[in-house]
């Protein structure tokens, strides 16, 4: 069984995550690592394919640096590296990833591909949706528990009202959360053998070309002010105080 | 009451094991530590290799690194000779040529300047940050070959038939009481023909081997312990600056060597640290504080008026120079290279050339397979002499700055002809503790100029997993003094006196409550009474302009 | 603008964010909202105005890919050239989803929906909240996800104006099926991490039994409880509740305090919370600088009072 696994290379966040004033956008020239939440989604794959066989391939978009930062993942088992490097999709905003993920993943072809629940830098919580529909394919997201049978998968999702589960014919698209798995350590042999494995850079050109970003970022501003911190010295009084404090503040 | 009264429940044999692994991992050489001693001998091993490709083996060079990556452990002033790394490695990155520079004897309010000593000038040497250079070192040693691995600390050597035939590595996934947790991976086992030991200053394995081969030398090592800042200034600092002096004290009694610096990181950042030697006795000196009022000082505040702190980080210095060195620095399979073995040029504050120096020698004995050929280049290498003449520098400040500096005149002016012996070196953790309330003159972190223990190990990237077992070794229950000593002398707030605990002056013994998670593994704890072991592979601090 | 608000409902109610964001819409423009489900007639009343209603059985469960269909259907037949979302499981799927269908630029996370210069921009909490974006859009339909509570409803609903909205779905729309409904599985309190209201405690409360008066505040206030990493090493506390930058990042609604001294390795995992209200005795504690109220006190009396207060208040 084929199982693509789409991650994203972030800001270290030792080098300090920071949104350059000149571009707007984030600034991406420190140390890249494999994003925290993708690696719960490398590790379902790993797990996938210990239970069922088949290959597991990491499909990425970024710049050419984040080929270290995928190696990781070669380093916990993951069998090959697709990354999508190009100038052009610099600043790539959500449809122009989903087109050239979903152009990666047409030429792979997988039978599960799965995704990480948010991505680290961005915040953004929706682009396997965006995939899944390029793909026309089924998508099943916050995925805590999935259950991986011949030809369909069923995953366990959280949502605000509680669990539910939901199951799609293969191929499909499944984001976990991070509560569905600890991923593994690389180990020692696993980091020395990743250099070796098949790592592949492609051009927008090869996944169906660079599309025009549908969204801009205008301009940057610090942070409205959180208002005036008010202090009290507790006079018997502070529970009333603090009461009428939430009330305002339409907390209660 | 000293320190060495209550040693850490350490054994020396926790640090070997013997190989059990039926499917290791195999190296032709392995250095431990990407500094610049290990990624020296890596880059040298590099080049040898190339001239006879597979001669050591299919992995020919590894090189282990137990912080998040190269650099992130690494930290010092730095000015440095460039000569032996250019002709290493070739240009490197720098801040630039010292513009100038200048020494002052400081009193609380004034500065007074003084002649530079021969030992101290800096014409030529250029400044840099040692933790960015460790990663330009990194990417040419894996250029010229050399496989390396981070977040793997070496946590024990493994021996064959009293020959070293590789480490082990740390496990990694374990609770705090040493439980395997959901994702615990077995550390491995890494053989070489050769292992080169790079660990830096109070080098875990290091330590253990000097005393197991017997390799330790005439006197005991003894450190400093240096804490730094980084900042972004307004104006350019247009001069290199030692100093000398307050806030550390002159008396004989109290045993307060050490100084401060300030280097210009080209116009627009400044690196400043004070450094103070570990021999120290009063209970409640604050290396960490006493850079804090150090900025109070009208030489520094006026240059840092303005800016915005961006760095902070601590480590040790080995301080017992040329007597303290290990009578050899090979054993069977085993080398031992820069500050792990103490090849610190103490007055000149220079060790990183030397480092990388040992580093190149190191490489090209183990390539050439006979090991006893490193301690003869060492000995005919331009660092021993130099070592040799600054030999008795240090040991004369034990009686107190004037006669020590008195002494070093001496020393200086004869080129280390006199005094004729070699002065013996103490050790730190035998110094007898007295307090002194000196605490009460550490500035209230006012968070825009001084700062307060906390948010400095949060400036140093430290993120290390909380749950993971204590990595510190200090006895269970102490005198209360000592523990007020270590909560003040950790730079990190490692150590505090367990809730409700006694504390009473000489009473009765307290237990110590540790908080491994800060710890930005300084080693000064080793110095000063206890032990310093590797933690998880990562954990630590993410320097990355110290 | 003409928009078309997105009315998610559960049972029998729309959600409150939902109704929220058609205020907010309905404060810059033309809005109409859109429910999509099986037999949610009847909900139209509670957004009042035109509100389209796609009614089929294989719109039952809560699955996003039929509303897709729907409102890229209505986006199209209508002219609509915003589609905006209150931010769910379900919502973001259905927004990034839609975003895909019709090309269309979608900005998600945001705060809040102005008009600046005749142009619609949407405001951003980013990094942590440490700085606010504006963020546009090129495209002709734009595309908007706002964070849950960005806005309050409206306090009444005019009549409301029912429309049929018709229901065309795609093959592949269909792959996906509810299995098993969503039912809780009794746990008790919401995660930490979901959490509206936290209440944490830290050193200041003296020992672990110092917990039960946070436990007690955290339930009278529908909330989870927090600790500090200096307590769960000490022991008090599991560390599953440690919330600081080693234990959980955090931004609820509402995040009280306790006995805590808010050194930046604790502020750094609750920065974001709304509001902030800080108790302890200590008045040179950290936390005191960035709380929104900072109560100078004895925790031991303050807190028992307080949750006494808020039962009295429910009761």
């Amino acid at each position: 069984m084929k199982i693509a696994v789409c991650v994203k290379a972030v800001p270290d966040a030792a080098t300090g995550r920071r949104l350059d004033p000149a571009t707007r956008r984030l600034d991406r020239g420190g140390d890249l690592a494999l994003s925290d939440f993708d690696s719960h989604a490398v590790e379902e794959a790993l797990r996938v394919r210990e239970a069922r066989g088949g290959e597991v391939v990491v499909v990425s978009m970024g710049p050419a640096r984040a080929l270290e930062a995928l190696r990781k993942t070669l380093a916990m088992g993951a069998d090959r590296a697709v990354l999508v490097a190009d100038d052009a999709l610099a600043g790539a905003d959500l449809l122009v990833t989903a087109r050239a993920l979903a152009g990666a993943l047409e030429r792979e072809a997988p039978a599960l591909v799965l995704f990480g629940q948010q991505s680290a830098d961005g915040d953004g919580a929706c682009l396997w949706a965006a995939v899944a529909e390029l793909l026309r394919r089924p998508a099943v997201s916050q995925v805590s528990e999935l259950a991986v049978g011949d030809g369909a998968v069923t995953g366990k999702r959280q949502t605000e009202y509680g669990y539910e589960r939901v199951r799609a014919p293969l191929p499909a698209v499944v984001a976990v959360s991070d509560a569905i798995n600890e991923p593994r350590y690389p180990t020692l042999k696993g980091i020395m053998g990743a250099k070796s494995k098949p790592q592949e850079t492609l051009s927008a050109a090869e996944v169906g070309g660079a599309a025009e970003s549908r969204t801009a970022v205008l301009a940057l501003a610090p942070p409205p002010p959180r208002g005036e911190s008010r202090r009290i010295e507790d006079d018997g009084a502070a529970a009333e105080r603090i009461l009428e404090f939430l009330a305002e503040r339409r907390v209660l | 009451m000293r320190p060495s009264d209550y040693p850490p429940p350490w054994r020396v044999e926790e640090a070997f094991a013997a190989p059990s692994d039926p499917d290791p991992v195999e190296v032709g050489v392995l250095v431990v530590g990407a500094g610049p001693a290990g990624l020296a001998a890596a880059i040298r091993l590099g080049q040898l290799a190339a001239q006879e490709p597979g001669r050591l083996g299919e992995i020919p060079v590894a090189v282990l690194e137990k912080g998040k990556g190269p650099g992130a452990h690494l930290l010092s002033g730095a000015v440095v000779r460039p000569g032996p790394l250019r002709a290493l490695a070739g240009e490197f990155p720098s801040y630039g040529e010292v513009p100038g520079e200048a020494v002052y004897f400081l009193t609380r309010g004034r500065a007074w300047r003084v002649p530079t000593p021969p030992t101290m000038r800096n014409r030529g040497n250029v400044v840099v940050s040692l933790s960015q250079l460790g990663r330009w070192l990194a990417e040419r040693a894996e250029e010229a070959g050399a496989t390396l691995l981070p977040e793997t600390p070496a946590v024990a050597l493994l021996l064959e038939d009293g020959r070293v035939v590789g480490v082990r590595t740390a496990d990694r996934g374990r609770g705090r009481e040493g439980e395997e947790l959901a994702r615990f991976e077995p550390g491995s086992e890494i053989r070489a023909r050769v292992t080169v030991l790079c660990e830096g200053t109070a080098g875990h394995l290091t330590g253990a081997a000097l005393e197991r081969f017997g390799l330790a030398g005439a006197g005991p090592q003894a450190w400093a312990l240096g804490v730094k800042e980084v900042w972004r200034v307004p104006r350019p600092l247009p001069r290199v600056i030692h100093t000398m002096g307050w806030p550390l004290r002159a008396g004989a009694r109290f045993r307060e060597f050490g100084g401060s610096f300030a280097y210009p990181m080209g116009d627009e950042l400044v690196s400043l640290g004070l450094v103070v030697g570990l021999d120290y006795r009063d209970v409640e000196l604050s290396a960490h504080d006493l850079l804090q009022e150090l900025k109070t000082h009208p030489l520094l505040r006026g240059l840092l008026e303005g800016g915005e702190r961006i760095a902070w980080g601590a480590k040790t210095i080995p301080e017992g120079g040329f007597v303290a060195l290990p009578r050899r620095f090979h054993a069977p399979g085993l080398l031992l290279c820069g500050d792990g073995a103490g090849l610190v040029n103490v007055p000149a504050l220079k060790g990183i050339h030397y480092a990388v120096e040992s580093g190149r020698l190191a490489a090209e004995a183990a390539w050439g397979g006979e090991l006893s050929a490193y301690d003869e280049a060492l000995r005919a290498s331009f660092l021993w002499r130099e070592l040799r003449e600054v030999r008795n520098m240090r040991q004369g400040f034990a009686r107190g700055f004037w006669r020590g500096s008195a002494q070093a005149g001496v020393a200086t002016a004869t080129r280390g002809r006199l005094p004729r012996d070699d002065r013996p070196t103490e050790r730190d953790a035998d110094q007898e503790l007295f307090a002194t309330g000196r605490a009460s003159s550490y500035p209230e972190p006012d968070g825009k100029l001084t700062f307060d223990k906390l948010s400095s190990v949060f400036l140093s990237g430290n993120r290390t997993r909380d749950d993971q077992p204590s990595h510190i070794r200090v006895a269970a229950e102490v005198p209360g003094e000592l523990a007020r000593m270590w909560a003040r002398m950790c730079p990190a707030q490692v150590y505090e006196l367990a809730e409700g605990g006694a504390a009473g002056a000489g009473g009765g013994l307290v237990r110590v409550a540790i908080t491994p998670s800060n710890c930005v593994q300084c080693g000064a704890i080793t110095a000063k009474g206890g032990r310093l072991t590797p933690p998880e592979g990562g954990s630590g601090p993410e320097y990355t302009l110290t | 603008m003409r928009a078309l608000v997105f009315l998610e409902h559960h049972g029998d109610a729309i959600a409150k964010a939902s109704l929220g964001v058609l205020a907010r819409a309905r404060s810059l423009g033309e809005a109409e909202g859109v429910l999509a489900g099986e037999g949610v007639r009847g909900l139209a009343g509670a957004a009042g105005g035109v509100v389209w209603v796609a009614e089929d059985p294989r719109l039952a469960p809560p699955l996003p890919a039929p509303r897709v269909d729907v409102l890229a259907k209505l986006v199209r037949d209508e002219g609509f050239d915003a589609v905006l979302f209150a931010q769910s499981v379900l919502a973001s799927d259905v927004a990034a989803g839609l975003a895909a269908r019709l090309d269309a630029g979608l900005n998600w996370d945001l705060a809040d929906l102005v008009e600046q210069d005749g142009v619609l921009v949407g405001k951003r909490p980013a990094l942590a909240d440490s700085v606010w974006v504006d963020a546009g859009w090129t495209s002709g339909v734009r595309l908007a996800l706002f964070r849950a509570g960005a806005f309050d409803p409206a306090p009444d609903a005019p009549p409301a104006e029912v429309r049929e909205a018709a229901v065309e779905l795609e093959p592949h729309s269909l792959l996906a099926e509810l299995v098993e409904a969503a039912s809780d599985e009794g746990e008790s309190g919401p995660s930490i991490e979901d959490a509206d209201v936290i209440v944490a405690g830290g050193r200041g409360l003296g020992g672990p039994e110092g917990f039960a008066l946070v436990e007690a505040l955290a339930d009278a206030l529908g909330g989870a409880v927090g600790a500090t990493r200096a307590v769960v090493d000490a022991g008090w506390y599991p560390y599953s509740a440690q919330v600081g930058q080693t234990g959980k990042t955090v931004s609820p609604k509402l995040y009280v305090a306790v006995g805590i001294s808010g050194a930046i390795q604790h502020k750094v995992g609750m920065q974001g919370a709304g509001t902030i209200v800080a108790v302890n005795k200590d008045p040179h504690a950290p936390i005191f600088e960035y709380a929104d109220l900072g109560v100078v006190g004895d925790l031991h009396e303050i807190v028992p009072r307080l949750t006494e207060l808020l039962r009295a208040r429910r009761g």
